[in-house]
């Protein structure tokens, strides 16, 4: 099962940008690389990753194969109220990871 | 003299026969790869039509990458970021991968700030471009030339 690094500050103050940055193990296969016996290696990667704030969309991102095995993404948001960031990350094969953080704002 | 001509013959056939195999190998092992062309059919059918303007936009990329797997890229757009004025999204294209379109990214007024920033692989020396959309439908966009000393998409696979 993949496993997600999610950095996201615990406290924050009202109003305050703060920074999200998020890390999903997975090979991101391309789909053009050939096995040593010649046969293509089926593509397998992340395509769609979506943040909600309090169930709210704040960012979102389609990705190509040309994204990194492993892809790690930063974005920032604006800290509106307390409550819970959930990460989603959906891709080839039906993979399907949801991770969320709690923040306290002040 | 009868033999002579069957030797000239046997050459200019042979001849003919390897020019058209060398060609075929060319053409079989040109790798699959963008063209400057492909990048700007890749950016259209994302963007639309409306015009591309240089400016507002940060790419941010190291000029001499030592690993194409791995090539860090940020994007930074110079946007207030309010209801009325934020960036609505950000595109990268390449020139030389395999696929031209490597990620769009959506944002809004609750990003507070416009910045990006993710992995990316390339599979060559080439030109990256990001693309940026804001919220009035204008779009605006940086580009970068990096060298690349091994390339993406070649390590052997499995």
């Amino acid at each position: 099962m993949a496993s997600a690094l999610i950095n996201v500050p615990a406290r924050a103050k009202r109003g305050e940008v703060i920074e999200i940055k998020t890390l999903i193990s997975h090979p991101m296969e391309t789909g053009f690389r050939r096995t040593q016996v010649g046969a293509l290696i089926p593509r397998n990667i992340i395509r769609g990753f979506v943040c909600t704030y309090n169930g709210t969309e704040v960012f979102r991102a389609e990705l190509h194969p040309a994204i990194a095995a492993n892809p790690f993404i930063v974005f920032s948001t604006v800290a509106t109220e307390s409550g819970t960031l959930v990460f989603h990350w959906t891709g080839d094969n039906g993979f399907s990871v949801t991770e969320s953080a709690a923040i306290t704002v002040e | 003299m009868e033999r002579h001509t069957s030797r000239r013959e046997f050459l200019l056939a042979a001849g003919g026969v390897a020019a058209g195999v060398g060609l075929g190998a060319v053409i079989a092992v040109e790798p699959a790869r963008a063209t400057p062309i492909a990048t700007q059919e890749a950016i259209r059918k994302v963007v639309g039509s409306a015009r591309i303007n240089p400016g507002k936009v940060k790419l941010e990329l190291p000029p001499l990458i030592e690993n194409g797997n791995t090539v860090p890229l940020a994007v930074t757009v110079d946007s207030p970021m309010t209801e009325a004025n934020h960036v609505r999204a950000v595109h990268v294209f390449t020139e030389k991968n395999p696929q031209p379109y490597v990620v769009s990214f959506h944002l809004g007024p609750r990003a507070g700030r416009a910045r990006v920033a993710t992995r990316v692989r390339l599979a060559n020396s080439q030109s990256v471009v990001a693309i940026c959309e804001l919220s009035d439908g204008t779009l605006w966009s940086d580009s970068a030339d990096v060298v690349v000393t091994l390339a993406a998409c070649l390590e052997d696979g499995i």
